[in-house]
């Protein structure tokens, strides 16, 4: 039954480039492959891998999510506003951040079903009302003063394991499991692949839309409540571009704009490849401005190798 | 070979060999196309023969063998060397830019430019575009846009583009599908134009009487192999036909086999604006009811109220007694109602996924815990339905979009049946298969209407409607204008109650 087919070329593909990226940079600088470092890598992948699981679902069913830095951020506020020492239980700061990320889901989600508005469009304008809110809930300065509990979520350990990383495979599981192996999945990907067969196949478009924007914003909920937490801090002004890395890494794991087709392990695999690029960038010293200009070619080189085995 | 032989032939294909991904898909063709020859080339779905075209074309490259074009090798680098080459397609689906004129759409890539340097000579381009429409008969002003030809005149302007490319060899991938009979003839003239200057034409057709009509020549292939190459005065139809599938075809139309039973489903005055009006009929567990009409009358427009795609204005419809009018097609599927769609690639099939996940798309519900689905639960009843309706693919993990349109549509009946429906309304289900494959889905729907289910056949194919079904409703202009009895209904009588008044 499992055979090499071109469709897994790609997800081959990155595993290789990945791999060689890795055996590259532990040969370059002697610092990259420690235990310490790979640690710290994961810990940062963890938020860009959570936005990637969200959209990587949007992407699949055609769609597109553009809103997810600025929710991040005001899922951070809103979390940090109720994570002052002493003031609620851990659960109220969680829920509030998670929650307002499944609002701002949810509400693109709606505007999209029922106004035919390209989600490009849609997104584009929550992306302004939520970077706006964070700006007015936290009266454009950083809330800071988080209790320890809140902040153990960003910063703590189990048995040497950061706790991003631990919620980082949590996340991954559930995600892989809902795309590939239950009904919700399998509808995404005919939504994406073909909307009025779809439809015609009694699924309710709708739903499944509603669904993957609301699972998009949740997870950009729980990337700002790790975010906040991580920096012991709520800034409003907090993953500014973030989305496009999210967006990048779906892409580079193979999963194709025109929607219909792309998996979760191609997204985990982009975003550790975009972590490991920049980490190893960094300690080569490599100035952040031609970092960007790094990254970018990378996207666009993705881009053009996910086309080019299109056209064979 | 002799020289002086071999110099009328303008191409020469031999031992031509290409393989997809382990499957051969052709396996040592053989082709020789004369000047001014009109040489049809014949085979089931699946046979290669759209393989072959677009290695012609330079659309896909060939692993081993050989064509000569005048002689000389001919390894086309893509589609535009081909093109320039002189070998052009027509493609069964349409590639013109909408927006664009006639006369734009014809010089796409060749703009003239005046004096100015880059800008477009519109004037001369419409000239040029107008002489060229004249000389192939078609009378169509080179500046209307694309988009508000019809199908037929469009298909026209693609041909006067092939040939403004000063085409030696002319592909035509059933050219006819979307033509009405005068438009079909009109083609035929051009076609008979083209012969008399020295083009080759590669014709491909479903439709036998054109085959004959027009063809000087005729190949056929069987599952990617060369089987014969003969004069078309030679063939007769049956003849053809076995050559094609290997084996006398008998019972073409399957007997009648089902008893009628109870009436199940009821449809009273139905009406929705614009597009049918006052329908009425009564579906029988194990009937098959024919729909025929005209292209407009309707027939489409019904089905997709019944199936719950689109809303009736008035009137209704009764499932075992119970109103059922669905408002989604989920509530249809819910109810029992299952539709297969006119247009696979549209409506029908979700082409990128694979087999397996198209058969159960409709009813994934069935085989999955919690939305969890029962992989192994859902595999067995899709391979058992791939099985039992004889879908011919290297396992259901393949991908819809790679299988040939016979085994598309089998998919989509599948998928269809799968949702253990009671009426089941096909659309079109043997539009553009071929005739072996037409065949078994004809023996299939009868064994379907035994097994109690009550069917909907909406066809355009006159020998379909009268060989297939019990009754037939005729629809012409939204309106019914006849629901005969299998004795009454005959060509003439269809047609009668057919033609607007």
């Amino acid at each position: 039954m499992k055979k090499i087919s071109l469709d897994h070329i790609g997800q081959y593909g990155i595993a290789i480039a990945f791999v060689l990226i890795c055996v590259l940079l532990s040969i370059l600088h002697p610092a990259f492959l420690t235990l310490s470092n790979l640690r710290v890598i994961l810990t940062q992948v963890s938020i860009n891998a959570l936005l990637a699981f969200g959209v990587t679902f949007v992407i699949i069913t055609g769609g597109i999510d553009l809103s997810l830095g600025s929710v991040l951020a005001v899922a951070g506020i809103a979390a940090a506003i109720f994570a002052h020492p002493d003031s609620y239980p851990l659960v109220v700061p969680l829920a509030a951040g998670i929650g307002t990320g499944i609002l701002f889901g949810a509400f693109n989600g709606f505007v999209i079903t029922k106004s035919k508005v390209p989600p490009f469009i849609v997104t584009l304008g929550t992306m302004t009302i939520a970077r706006g809110l964070a700006l007015i809930f936290s009266n454009g300065r950083p809330v800071s003063n988080l209790s320890d509990a809140f902040n153990f979520i960003g910063g703590g350990t189990i048995r040497g394991i950061p706790f991003p990383i631990v919620i980082l495979v949590f996340t991954f599981i559930v995600c892989a499991l809902l795309l590939g192996r239950t009904t919700w999945g399998r509808y995404m990907y005919a939504v994406g692949g073909n909307e009025l067969a779809a439809r015609a196949s009694g699924i309710n478009v709708n739903k499944v839309k509603m669904m993957v924007y609301t699972l998009c914003g949740g997870l950009a909920g729980i990337a700002g409540v790790l975010l906040t937490s991580r920096i012991t801090t709520g800034q409003p002004n907090a993953g500014m571009g973030f989305e496009l890395d999210a967006i990048a890494a779906a892409i580079i794991g193979g999963t194709s704009t025109s929607g219909g087709t792309g998996n979760m392990v191609g997204t985990l695999l982009g975003a550790l490849l975009i972590g490991v690029i920049s980490n190893g960038l960094d300690l080569m010293n490599v100035s952040s401005y031609y970092q960007l200009v790094i990254k970018g070619l990378i996207i666009v080189g993705a881009v053009v190798l996910d086309s080019v085995s299109k056209v064979r | 070979m002799d020289q002086k032989l071999s110099s009328d032939y303008i191409l020469q294909v031999r031992g031509l060999k290409k393989t997809y991904g382990g499957i051969k898909a052709l396996d040592g063709i053989f082709f020789e196309l004369r000047k001014g020859e009109v040489h049809a080339l014949m085979g089931e779905n699946g046979a290669g023969k759209s393989t072959f075209m677009k290695i012609l074309a330079g659309l896909e490259k060939l692993d081993s063998g050989e064509i000569l074009l005048e002689g000389a090798s001919y390894k086309p680098r893509g589609a535009y060397d081909a093109l320039q080459k002189g070998i052009s397609m027509i493609h069964q689906e349409l590639l013109a830019v909408p927006e664009l004129s006639v006369a734009e759409n014809l010089f796409l890539g060749k703009e003239i430019t005046g004096f100015w340097g880059k800008w477009i000579d519109n004037r001369a381009i419409n000239e040029m575009a107008a002489d060229r429409l004249k000389k192939l008969g078609i009378s169509i002003p080179p500046e209307t846009k694309m988009k508000s030809l019809s199908v037929a005149e469009m298909q026209m302007v693609e041909i006067a583009k092939a040939l403004s490319n000063d085409a030696r060899i002319l592909i035509m991938d059933e050219p006819t599908s979307a033509l009405s009979d005068r438009e079909a003839e009109r083609l035929f003239a051009i076609i008979e134009d083209l012969k008399s200057k020295g083009v080759g034409i590669i014709y491909i057709s479903h439709k036998m009487d054109e085959i004959f009509r027009i063809s000087d020549t005729v190949t056929v292939f069987r599952d990617g192999r060369f089987i014969d190459t003969r004069p078309a005065a030679e063939l007769d139809q049956p003849a053809l036909i076995s050559l094609m599938v290997g084996r006398k075809l008998t019972g073409f139309f399957p007997e009648n086999t089902s008893e009628k039973g109870a009436p199940i489903y009821t449809v009273r005055h139905l009406s929705r604006q614009n597009c049918f009006h006052d329908i009425s009929f009564e579906l029988h567990a194990g009937e098959i009811l024919g729909i025929s009409g005209l292209v407009g009358a309707g027939r489409t427009e019904l089905a997709r109220v019944l199936y719950g795609l689109d809303r009736a204005d008035d009137g209704q419809a009764l499932l075992h007694g119970e109103p059922m009018l669905p408002d989604s097609p989920r509530t249809a599927i819910r109810k029992g109602i299952a539709y297969v769609s006119e247009d696979r690639k549209l409506v029908g099939l979700i082409t990128k996924m694979s087999v397996l996940e198209n058969i159960s798309l409709a009813s994934l519900n069935q085989y999955a815990t919690y939305s969890y689905i029962r992989k192994k639960d859902e595999q067995n009843a899709a391979g058992k339905l791939a099985r039992h309706l004889r879908i011919k693919c290297s396992s259901l993990h393949q991908r819809v979009e790679t299988l040939s349109g016979g085994n598309q549509q089998k998919v989509a009946i599948a998928k269809a049946l799968l949702s253990k429906p009671k009426i089941i309304i096909l659309d079109e289900p043997t539009r553009g298969i071929d005739i072996g494959a037409k065949a078994e889905i004809y023996h299939l729907v009868r064994q379907l209407a035994s097994e109690g289910l009550g069917i909907i056949l909406i066809s355009s194919e006159m020998p379909e409607i009268i060989g297939l079904c019990d009754r037939v409703l005729v629809l012409s202009q939204g309106k019914q204008a006849a629901l005969l009895n299998k004795s009454e209904a005959t060509q003439e009588k269809i047609m009668y109650h057919s033609m607007p008044r």
